[in-house]
C-alpha cells in the first residue's frame, strides 16, 4: 500500500504514519490511537479501527484475532451539547 | 528483561517514565520502568492537560512553578512535540469563601514570584475569554503564564529520551508483589518474572496502594472516578483553561481545536470505579452551556474517566518510607500530578540518588501523615 493512503480519515492519519509508529515501538490499537489520534474524531474509529488493527497484524506477524480493537466509548454517536444540557437525567 | 536492576520504578505514566529519565541524565541507566499496560494507559493519560501554578499552598506552588519552567525547555530536551501551550488559567470565584480564599492565594503565589492577577467579570470578557457567561462571577484570577500540554506525548517523549540513555520500559507487565528483606526493599515480583532491585520507586497511581500494602506500607490515599468529556474541534476562540472549584468546572480548547473538560462530583464514593456516566454527561453539558452558550452547538464526541489518588491535604506524596528501607513513593498526586510532574520527577531522582533534593521535598514525606498537622490545599478541582 503507498504511504500516503488515509486511514483515518476523520483525523488525516496515513498508512505511512501508522507503519511508522509501529516499528516506531507501538504494537497496540490503544497506544496508535493516542499518540496519532486515529479513531478520535467524529466516527470515533467506526472506519479505521479495522484497518488499522490488519496493518498491526501484517506489520507485526500477528493474526487479526489476536489484535484488540480500542475500548468503544460513550456517547456512541456524536451529541451537542445543548441537547444534553436539556435532559432532564434523574439518578 | 532483565533480572537485576540498580532500580526498579513501577508506573508508566508522565511520573514513572520522567523519573526514569532524570535517573539516567544523572548516570543512572539500570533502570527498568514496569507498566501494567501501555504507556500513560492510567491517570495521566485520562487527564484534562492543564499545567496550573495557582495554588494554595506553598509546597504545590514551588512545584508548578518550577515544573513550569521545566516544561518550556522540554520539546527541546526531549526532542519531540508535546503540545507545550501557555494560554493561562482563569480561575472563577462565585462565593465569599471563593473571594476570601483567593486574596490569600494571589498573596502567597505573588510571594513566591508568580505573575498573577485579578480580574473583574467585566475585565474576563473585555480582556481574557469574550464568549464567557459571567453571570454570578464575583472575580477571577488569572496567569497568562499558566499552561497545558498533551500528556500522551509528554509521556512519550520522557519514555523514548529514558530509553536513548540505557532505560528498559517493560509494558504489559503488572506487577504482583513488592520483594522485602528484614526491612529492606529487594526486588518485585512481575507477571514475567522477578528483577532484583535494592531501589523501587512506587508511581502507580491509585494502583500504589495495593502494591505498597504487599510491603506492608499503608499509604493515606483514596482513589476517586473523575469523569471528562471531549467536543468535536472548532477554530481556536479562547486560550486559557476556566476553571472554578465553587461552580465545579474546568475546561479548555486543546491545541486541536477540541474542547476538553470535567468536573470532580462530590458525591462521588471511593473505589476504582473507571466507568463513564449519563449523569455526567448531562451535567457538565449543563455547566458548559451556561458557561459558554456558543458551545450548545457542539457536539460531544467522546467521554471517559480516571481515577484521582487522593491523600488527606491533596499533596503528593514523595520520599522513601520508614519502614522499607529502598522504597520509594511518588503517588498520591491528587489530580494534578501531570501539571507537577517534570519538577517532582527531578526531586524523586536526586533523592533516589542519595543527593539532597534542591527543593525541600520533606514536608511532602509520608511520614507527615504520623500525627503531625497537615496543610491542605483548598484549589483542587
Amino acid at each position: 500500500m503507498r504511504d500516503d493512503v488515509v486511514i483515518c480519515r476523520c483525523e488525516d492519519v496515513t498508512y505511512g504514519d501508522i507503519v511508522r509508529a509501529i516499528s516506531g515501538g507501538l504494537s497496540t490499537t490503544e497506544e496508535i490511537k493516542r499518540i496519532l489520534r486515529c479513531g478520535m474524531g467524529p466516527c470515533q474509529g467506526r472506519t479505521c479501527s479495522r484497518l488499522i488493527a490488519r496493518i498491526i497484524a501484517s506489520e507485526t506477524g500477528a493474526t487479526i484475532d489476536d489484535v484488540e480493537f480500542p475500548v468503544v466509548r460513550p456517547p456512541t454517536m456524536p451529541v451537542e451539547i445543548g441537547v444534553m444540557a436539556d435532559e432532564h437525567h434523574e439518578d | 528483561m532483565k533480572t537485576r536492576a540498580e532500580c526498579v520504578v513501577i508506573g508508566g505514566g508522565v511520573i514513572g517514565t520522567a523519573i526514569a529519565y532524570y535517573l539516567a541524565r544523572a548516570g543512572l541507566t539500570d533502570c527498568v520502568v514496569l507498566e501494567s499496560s501501555y504507556l500513560a494507559s492510567g491517570a495521566t493519560g485520562r487527564c484534562g492537560g492543564g499545567i496550573r501554578q495557582q495554588w494554595s499552598t506553598e509546597a504545590n506552588t514551588k512545584l508548578a512553578i518550577e515544573s513550569v519552567k521545566a516544561f518550556r525547555g522540554l520539546e527541546e530536551e526531549l526532542e519531540r512535540d508535546i503540545e507545550f501551550l501557555q494560554g493561562g488559567y482563569l480561575v472563577l470565584a462565585y462565593t465569599d469563601d471563593d473571594v476570601e480564599q483567593f486574596e490569600k492565594n494571589v498573596t502567597l503565589q505573588r510571594g513566591l514570584g508568580l505573575d498573577v492577577e485579578t480580574l473583574s467579570p467585566s475585565e474576563i470578557t473585555s480582556r481574557v475569554v469574550p464568549h464567557l457567561n459571567t453571570d454570578g462571577v464575583r472575580m477571577a484570577t488569572y496567569c497568562a503564564d499558566d499552561a497545558s500540554a498533551n500528556p500522551f506525548l509528554t509521556t512519550q517523549a520522557y519514555a523514548d529520551a529514558a530509553r536513548r540513555l540505557g532505560v528498559e520500559i517493560e509494558l504489559f507487565t503488572p506487577v504482583r508483589r513488592i520483594l522485602t528483606e528484614g526491612g529492606r526493599v529487594t526486588g518485585v515480583e512481575t507477571s514475567r518474572g522477578t528483577i532484583s532491585a535494592p531501589i523501587v520507586v512506587n508511581a502507580a497511581g491509585s494502583h500504589s496502594i495495593p502494591l505498597a500494602r504487599t510491603a506492608g506500607v499503608e499509604l493515606p490515599i483514596a482513589p476517586y472516578r473523575r469523569e471528562i468529556l471531549v467536543t468535536e474541534p472548532l477554530e481556536r476562540f479562547f486560550h486559557p483553561m476556566i476553571i472554578s472549584f465553587s461552580f465545579g468546572i474546568y475546561f479548555r480548547q486543546v491545541k486541536h481545536g477540541a474542547v476538553i473538560g470535567g468536573f470532580g462530583d462530590p458525591d462521588e464514593p471511593p473505589g476504582f470505579n473507571e466507568t463513564s456516566s449519563l449523569g455526567f454527561l448531562t451535567t457538565m453539558s449543563r455547566k458548559l452551556a451556561h458557561l459558554m452558550p456558543r458551545l450548545r452547538s457542539v457536539k460531544i464526541v467522546r467521554q471517559w474517566a480516571g481515577l484521582y489518588d487522593i491523600t488527606p491535604d491533596a499533596q503528593p506524596i514523595l520520599g522513601e518510607v520508614d519502614e522499607v528501607g529502598g522504597f520509594f513513593q511518588a503517588n498520591g498526586f491528587s489530580g494534578h500530578g501531570f501539571m507537577i510532574a517534570p519538577k517532582v520527577a527531578m526531586l524523586v531522582a536526586q533523592d533516589v540518588r542519595g543527593e539532597t533534593p534542591d527543593l525541600d521535598i520533606e514536608r511532602l514525606h509520608p511520614r507527615r501523615f504520623a500525627g503531625g498537622k497537615i496543610t491542605q490545599d483548598r484549589s483542587v478541582v
